[in-house]
Formats: C-alpha cells, sequence, structure tokens
C-alpha cells in the first residue's frame, strides 16, 4: 500500500525505480514518511538510501512487540539525512520463534550498539554482528524485558516460606 | 586442609615464566578497569582498557548499569503519568525530556497549545541547557585540574534549582511541562527571579572564560587532544556539541523548529579544531546564544491560557470542577482512566544540552502507550568512545570522557 502523497516522494520513486519488489508499504502520516520492506531487503535497502540519498547517519534503531499479533516484531529504523535535512523511517517485520535478520552494521558503524540493546531487550537476533552481546541487562539474564509477556515485576522469585518454621 | 591452595608456587612460578621468556613474546599489554565508581565517569560507567605503557590499545565501555527500565514502565502509566518517567532518564536535563515526550504526544493527539505556554517551554528548556553546561564545565574543569571551577559552576546552578523549584515544586524531578501545557502557570514573581539571574549570568560566562584561558593546565591539556574524522563520528552516530566542534552547523532547533523556536533569534555556535578545546568553546558560546533566547523569551511573553482549550485532556479548573458536572465528570475520566490518543506512531527530536534527543511514541488507541522508545543524545556519543581513545594517552581519556558530556541515567535508561 503506498498512498498518495508518499508515491509523490523523491526517495519512494527512487526506490520504486531501483526495484518493484522491495517496497511492501510507503505512508506520509504527520509529516512522517514510513517506508516498509522486507525484513530480507533491509540491508540492502539502508544501502541503497545511504548512497543514493546521502541518509549519512542512523538516528536510532528500536522494535515494537506486537504480541500477541503475528509477526509481533516491528524493527523501525529512523534515518537521518544531514545533507538534505531530511528523516525517513524504515520499518520491516519478522515473527516466529526465534526471530532474526540481516545487521546494519555494515552501512553504518552506529548501528551496534542500537541492534545489541534490539537484541537484549527483545530477543531479536541480527545475523553478522561484530558483537552481538547483550547492553543493558547482565549478561545471565533470563528473557527479554521489553516483550510484551515479560511481566513487569516479580516473575524469577518465589518468596517461601522456610521449612519446618513460620517466616517471623 | 590440602585442599586449601597455597598462593605462592603459582604465582612465583608464573612470574618467572613471564621473566625468563625472551623479550618479544612476553605480553606487552595489561589490562585496566576503570570504573563504575570512577570519579571522571561521571556516574556509573566502567571502561575495560587494554594498555600497551601509557597508550590505550583497546576499550571496551561496559554500561547498563543504571538501567531501570524507564521504556517498559512508560507502557505500563498512562500518557500524562509516563511524563514523571522521562524526567529521570537525563536527570540534569529534564525539561528538555518532558518537552520531547510532551511534543510528542501532542502531535499524535493532534494538540495544539496555546503561545504562552511554547514562550514558557522554551524559556524553561534553555534555563536546562545552562544547567546542563554549567554541571558539564564545573565536573570537567575539576576533571582536567581547574578545581574552582566546580565551586563557580555550582554556586550558578544553585540559583537555577531554585528558579526551577519555584515553577514547579521540585528541583530536579521538575515534570512541570505536561501534555496540552503546563503543570501551573508561571509563579507570582518569577520575572524578578528571572531577571535577577540574568542579570548576572552574562558576566558570569565571561568570568568563566578568563579563568579557564589563564589556567596553562587546562589548556595544555585539552587544545589538539580527542580528534576523530568528521565522517566517522557522524557514522558512529556522534550529535549535538560535539559534531557541532566538527564543523557541522547541525541544531534541530534550527533544522525542524519546534514549539516555535523558528520566532526566536540566535546563532548555531561551530568550529573546526575537532578537539576537547573545541567542544569546550562549543558549549560556551551556547550558553550564551541561551542566554539570547532566555531574553528574548521574557521580553515578548505572551498572556493568555497555559493550558490547551481541550478537556479531554487538560485537567479542569479547580473552581469549575466543583461548580459544573461535566467538568467533574473530565476530571474523573482523565483521573481513572487517563485519556485515550489515536493509534500512530511519531519519531520526535528535539536538541538536547547533549544532542539529537528523539522519542518515538507509538499509540495503539488505548489510554496507555504501546512503546515509547527513547533515542538519547548519550547512548548515541558513547558509542564513539572506544575509537575516540584509541591509541590516546590514559591521562587525555579523562578529557575525552568530560568533553563528550555524557550522562548515565541518559544511556542507560
Amino acid at each position: 500500500m503506498i498512498d498518495e502523497a508518499a508515491a509523490a516522494h523523491p526517495v519512494v520513486i527512487a526506490m520504486r525505480q531501483e526495484s518493484t519488489s522491495w517496497l511492501s508499504a510507503a505512508y506520509i502520516v504527520l509529516n512522517e514518511l514510513t517506508v516498509e520492506v522486507l525484513p530480507d531487503r533491509v540491508v540492502h535497502a539502508c544501502r541503497f538510501l545511504r548512497r543514493m540519498h546521502q541518509f549519512e547517519r542512523v538516528s536510532t534503531i528500536t522494535a515494537v512487540d506486537r504480541y500477541p499479533a503475528e509477526p509481533r516484531f516491528e524493527l523501525v529504523y529512523h534515518l537521518h539525512s544531514l545533507a538534505h535535512n531530511q528523516r525517513i523511517r524504515v520499518k520491516t517485520r519478522v515473527g516466529g520463534e526465534s526471530p532474526s535478520l540481516e545487521s546494519v552494521t555494515s552501512v553504518w558503524a552506529g548501528a551496534n550498539w542500537y541492534e545489541r540493546e534490539v537484541f537484549d531487550l527483545f530477543g531479536i537476533e541480527f545475523k553478522n554482528h561484530p558483537d552481538l552481546t547483550r547492553i543493558l541487562m547482565p549478561e545471565d539474564w533470563q528473557g527479554h524485558p521489553l516483550r510484551k509477556d515479560f511481566p513487569i515485576h516479580g516473575h524469577r522469585y518465589d518468596y517461601m516460606e522456610p521449612e519446618g518454621g513460620s517466616a517471623q | 586442609m590440602s585442599e586449601v591452595p597455597t598462593l605462592e608456587a603459582p604465582v612465583v612460578a608464573d612470574l618467572r615464566q613471564v621473566l625468563e621468556a625472551p623479550p618479544e613474546t612476553r605480553p606487552r599489554t595489561m589490562v585496566l578497569n576503570m570504573g563504575p565508581q570512577h570519579p571522571s565517569t561521571h556516574g556509573v560507567l566502567r571502561i575495560v582498557l587494554e594498555l600497551d605503557g601509557e597508550h590505550v590499545v583497546h576499550a571496551r565501555p561496559d554500561i547498563g548499569f543504571l538501567h531501570t527500565g524507564i521504556e517498559k514502565q512508560c507502557e505500563n502509566l498512562t500518557y500524562q503519568q509516563a511524563v514523571t518517567l522521562t524526567d529521570r532518564v537525563d536527570y540534569l536535563a529534564n525539561m528538555s525530556n518532558n518537552l520531547c515526550y510532551v511534543l510528542a504526544v501532542e502531535k499524535l493527539l493532534q494538540l495544539e497549545v496555546p503561545p504562552r505556554a511554547e514562550w514558557m517551554r522554551v524559556m524553561l528548556v534553555e534555563l536546562t541547557r545552562l544547567n546542563s553546561h554549567l554541571v558539564w564545565l564545573g565536573t570537567h574543569a575539576m576533571d582536567v585540574g581547574a578545581m574552582t571551577m566546580f565551586f563557580y559552576c555550582m554556586r550558578e546552578r544553585e540559583d537555577l534549582l531554585r528558579i526551577f523549584e519555584m515553577f514547579s515544586g521540585q528541583r530536579m524531578m521538575t515534570s512541570y511541562i505536561r501534555i496540552g501545557g503546563l503543570a501551573l502557570d508561571a509563579p507570582r514573581g518569577w520575572e524578578q527571579a528571572v531577571g535577577r539571574f540574568m542579570q548576572t549570568f552574562p558576566s558570569r560566562v565571561d568570568e568563566y572564560e578568563d579563568l579557564l584561558k589563564k589556567n596553562p593546565i587546562w589548556m595544555n591539556r585539552i587544545i589538539g587532544v580527542g580528534e576523530l574524522d568528521v565522517a566517522e563520528l557522524v557514522d558512529l552516530g556522534v550529535t549535538g556539541p560535539m559534531l557541532r566542534a566538527a564543523g557541522i552547523k547541525t541544531d534541530a532547533r534550527k533544522d525542524a523548529p519546534y514549539s516555535g523556536y523558528e520566532k526566536f533569534d540566535f546563532e548555531v555556535p561551530t568550529f573546526t579544531e575537532n578537539d576537547v578545546y573545541a567542544r569546550y568553546r562549543v558549549r560556551i558560546e551556547e550558553m550564551r546564544e541561551s542566554i539570547k533566547i532566555i531574553n528574548q523569551a521574557r521580553a515578548g511573553m505572551p498572556g493568555g491560557a497555559f493550558q490547551a482549550d481541550a478537556p479531554k485532556v487538560v485537567l479542569p479548573e479547580r473552581e469549575k470542577m466543583k461548580t459544573q458536572m461535566e467538568a467533574l465528570i473530565y476530571h474523573f475520566k482523565i483521573v481513572t482512566e487517563g485519556f485515550r490518543v489515536p493509534a500512530g506512531e511519531v519519531y520526535q527530536v528535539i536538541e538536547s544540552p547533549r544532542g539529537e534527543l528523539g522519542y518515538y511514541v507509538v499509540s495503539d488507541g488505548t489510554s496507555k502507550p504501546l512503546r515509547v522508545h527513547m533515542r538519547t543524545p548519550s547512548f548515541g556519543n558513547l558509542q564513539a568512545l572506544a575509537r575516540l581513545i584509541q591509541g590516546k594517552l590514559i591521562a587525555d581519556v579523562i578529557a575525552i570522557l568530560g568533553s563528550m558530556d555524557f550522562v548515565l541515567g541518559d544511556v542507560d535508561r
């Protein structure tokens, strides 16, 4: 689904000219341009946007958990072009038991920590990432806190009365 | 008893092994653990430094000690309640975080706030910038060897915190900027309080510069230190004063004006030296520009309402609540279940004292956000740390850390 305003946007026009298969949607809502691509084309799209449209920096990478919908994870890349003073949101959806997709660290070195954060808090694996380890949570932490099925508190500790006596 | 290992034997053997080995096979590097409680790391940052003599071969920052799950908590609070959490993200620039979050939600709600609220926000956010830069200047100078600066900066910061207390009742966790306007109207006598501060502050900035310019320790330790290629800085996600000290004129207040910044006359200071000294000068000049903005805001402060006319979002006045049934119903609804925000997503970017601050707010149409992601400037800037200190002297590490001006609460959220 490509809406009218987005279809007239130069970035979208160029992307459609380059390849017909990668854009699954493009829309401008609240003055913000979003393009949706398939998960296996993300690196390709990012490299194209960086090279052809001078999106020199990735502002942030994050995910949204739409549990229980499937595919449950939306990966969101916010790109910024200093040269054109322009921003774009690239979105893709992954789901399943062990969600994974290709890392964009080969396009922007700055994607490194953001992808580690998504890996840490959502449990989405990035292939070909140079150092995919937990970044905010302790290394031995179980689970991924920002998933919707992760409770907000009290999941790990059972407070039981000591055997043979009352807890006083 | 024989289970207890004796320390001496293996250690001596190891040492002898090292000493007897030919020099070229001896390990040259040692690993030094800096932090997580080192005073110059400005919080709980741990850096694992691999050193070859005095030089850093490799550095690995270890973060997350202050991670409190603020993003997760936001998903379990109503939109207005989540404002209080944004204070705790960057505790030296509370108002900037309040403002960014509030602007994002207001964009989703398509809510217009009255001019008085906008101007008051701009003034307070600029005062916050001064507050943040003062803490940075004081601690940075103290790290590098100019002790006096710390006391002067804290003296001025105290005045600022008093002003914040006057407005919001809180010195640090202000939560004064709310969805739909401000929490309260400006207090009686705010003009005099801000005016008194603005009368003395410009000369104080000159004083800081004089003090530091003639301090040879300070000058020698920061000039020509901490350079990195501009393209690499951009690639690593560095923003704000660090990027402006590298000659890139980028500032969200000019590039994508918010909250009425387009009505104010100010410059974006840039330098091209790209070292610690240039970063210091950018921030000093920014203080001067902030003074200009605050003075314009004071002079032209519009009257009228300080909250939007949106009964479903903004709490009614106390008096109306007691006399009008509708107001009472709205009050009850807002307090018990919050207000619903239309489904959608917004990425709002503002210029915080540290750089590009972005809030990505996703709504699913309920009264609680589906996702609040904070793109904090400190996190992006800190990513460049390993590259900035690679190959540098360990004494320079302290100066470079200070020049990056990160807040660990902002990094770990």
